[in-house]
């Protein structure tokens, strides 16, 4: 019959095709790291491959998966076989070992300041000229002024504004929780959509022109001037923000089953090492390496900063008062 | 389904004469008015995105154009694609021709239970079709220690993006072969029998001659929403790059990444698979009108 016969000829021209393809390398490992680091790791992979290839002769390839750190987070609970998880904050690899113990608990101790190679902090991004005269996160908090944040709950991200904005009000109200709460309740109140990651909140911004503000970290800040065009945007640097440390870490379960330790070891090592800061400082993260970060120096305007550890006691705590299930920012976000 | 069924309508129908009479003629403004909002309609939400598509893909040149469509990603998304249509595209043609001759050719309890359940993934969100098989494949899903074990892997790999491939595009054979083979009932096959022909003989040079067109009809469809599917194959693919990334999902990822031009180049690649299938569609319609025309025209001979 002719009709069956052209559909298996097309049946098997489509086989052809996608049959013909296999990556041959000795190793694969796969990064899974949250959205705004893919510009990142575009560089640092073939820098670490090349120095694993004259190192042991071993050809390497690294896989990249990007979205939103939590979701990220959740699918490695789920089955994602990441060897290396490079996260924006400490939660995300924390419920590695609470959901699924694929990590040991003790994974920032494996690797220099915490296991954090980098930091970045939260900054503003305004209209071009700043018409609406905006300097500081109490600026965000007044009237008739439009905020564009992710949505602190899936987004690492929009987490550290909110903790950024908490933790001034903190230091300007003498410590005062009430104080706080009243401010960053105010300040939502200004938010008019709340995207899932750091990336929909830039394309709402940027794309579509809405908000007069985008609270975002500062290499994505940065970015957006060289990417989308300086003539539209300034950056401005609030007197006080939060250091966003990003976190990294070997998933143990995955990398003793497949073997790949060693190499996973190595990879995350390069990223403290200066050539690895290297790289980083270039991607407008900064660095941890004291040289590397005066060399750029030029680059990372000073900014006072705090962590979550000092100001605002711990990860554990904030996880539970605020981000937790009826916790503060559920209790902001229904009044809002 | 609609196409088929006018394409199917005898010549000589009703609607010419009724446009022919003046007595009963709509009046010529309404006729412009109903036709003008279709139109505007048409252009606005349709047509003007297609065109939006084609020219922001280009825009930078067809250099950058066709950079983007050869980078190794954006290859192994689309053989991934391929892949993937190529499985699902074929395991539902046999799924619906099976469960299309069960539902129409004999009587059994549950017949309207099954008929609802091919219904199923319309009704429900692709997301929830993902899901689904996160929560029974995933790492602490229901079989995820299991698979675990024996080191088989389904979520976040090939075999869990065509599974909700499948899923989603389940029910499009299956519903366009059901109402054909009902409207022919079973009268050919129950002579075919009664003359000796075996049921594979049967169903070669009876039934299948028969809902041919209606086949290759659902089939187009299901390989367009097999190529095209977003949530269900987002939630379980990893996003890991050059691995498990299917076309659409590159598309997202290369916006994501400011990378605007070449998102494009790849959505226009799925735009030209819809125009594709557009004039295929067109093209079996027309044939199956023909064949219809054909057949009563021997008809009336006889």
């Amino acid at each position: 019959m002719r009709f069956c016969h052209m559909i298996l000829r097309a049946g098997i021209a489509l086989g052809s095709i996608t049959a013909a393809h296999d990556v041959v390398a000795d190793a694969t490992i796969l990064n899974v790291s949250y959205d705004v680091s893919r510009e990142l790791y575009k560089d640092i992979n073939p820098a670490f491959v090349a120095e694993w290839k004259t190192q042991t002769g071993e050809q390497l390839t690294i896989n990249q998966s990007h979205g939103g750190s939590s979701k990220q987070a959740l699918s490695v609970v789920n089955g994602l076989e990441a060897d290396v998880v490079t996260m924006n904050q400490a939660p995300d690899i924390d419920i590695l070992a609470s959901r699924a113990n694929l990590v040991s608990a003790d994974w920032s101790k494996r690797f220099p300041h915490d296991a954090t190679p980098y930091t970045t902090t939260s900054v503003f991004l305004v209209r071009k000229g700043n018409p609406k005269g905006i300097k500081d996160w109490n600026d965000l908090a007044r009237p008739g002024i439009q905020v564009i944040v992710p949505n602190p709950k899936t987004s690492g991200n929009g987490r550290y504004t909110y903790l950024a904005a908490w933790g001034y009000a903190l230091t300007k109200n003498a410590g005062s929780d009430a104080a706080a709460r009243d401010f960053v309740s105010k300040l939502f109140a200004n938010v008019p959509v709340l995207d899932g990651g750091g990336r929909g909140a830039t394309t709402t911004f940027t794309q579509r022109g809405v908000g007069d503000v985008l609270a975002t970290f500062e290499n994505e800040a940065i970015l957006i001037e060289r990417e989308v065009g300086a003539d539209k945007f300034d950056i401005v640097y609030p007197p006080l923000s939060i250091e966003a440390a990003a976190p990294v870490a070997v998933v143990d379960k995955v990398v003793d089953k497949r073997g790949t330790r060693k190499q996973a070891e190595a990879y995350l090592r390069f990223l403290f090492s200066p050539p690895g800061q290297d790289i980083i400082a270039r991607h407008h993260f900064r660095p941890r390496d004291a040289a590397v970060f005066k060399k750029y120096a030029g680059g990372f305007p000073a900014i006072k900063t705090f962590t979550v550890h000092e100001q605002l006691g711990g990860w554990a705590k904030v996880q539970k008062e605020h981000f937790a299930d009826d916790g503060i920012l559920d209790q902001i976000m229904v009044r809002r | 389904m609609a196409g088929l069924t006018t394409a199917l309508r005898l010549p000589g129908n009703p609607d010419t004469r009724y446009e022919a009479s003046a007595a009963t003629r709509e009046k010529p403004w309404v006729k412009r008015l109903i036709l003008g909002i279709s139109l505007s309609f048409f252009a606005l939400f349709l047509l003007l995105p297609l065109v939006a598509v084609f020219f922001e893909a280009l825009r930078k040149g067809v250099d950058v154009y066709l950079a983007a469509l050869t980078d190794p990603d954006a290859l192994s998304a689309i053989r991934l694609t391929l892949l993937t249509a190529a499985i699902a595209v074929p395991l539902n043609l046999v799924f619906g021709i099976a469960a299309a001759w069960a539902i129409t050719k004999f009587d059994f309890r549950g017949k309207h239970l099954l008929i609802t359940f091919i219904d199923l993934p319309f009704s429900v969100s692709p997301v929830i079709a993902g899901l689904i098989y996160v929560l029974v494949f995933g790492a602490q899903g229901w079989f995820g220690p299991w698979l675990l074990a024996h080191d088989i892997k389904i979520i976040f790999a090939v075999p869990g993006i065509v599974l909700a491939t499948v899923f989603v595009t389940f029910p499009f054979v299956a519903r366009e072969l059901i109402p054909l083979m009902q409207a022919q009932g079973r009268e050919e096959e129950e002579a075919a029998t009664v003359l000796g022909a075996s049921g594979w003989r049967t169903f070669w040079n009876v039934t299948l001659p028969n809902i041919k067109w209606g086949l290759l009809y659902g089939v187009i469809l299901c390989n367009a929403r097999a190529m095209g599917e977003f949530g269900a194959v987002s939630v379980v693919s990893g996003h890991i790059r050059g691995l498990t990334n299917t076309m659409p999902l590159h598309v997202e990822i290369l916006y994501n990444e400011y990378n605007f031009a070449a998102a494009f180049a790849v959505a226009s690649l799925l735009a030209m698979l819809a125009l594709v299938t557009l004039v295929v569609k067109t093209f079996i319609e027309w044939q199956a009108a023909l064949n219809a025309s054909a057949q009563s025209q021997k008809g009336q001979e006889e």
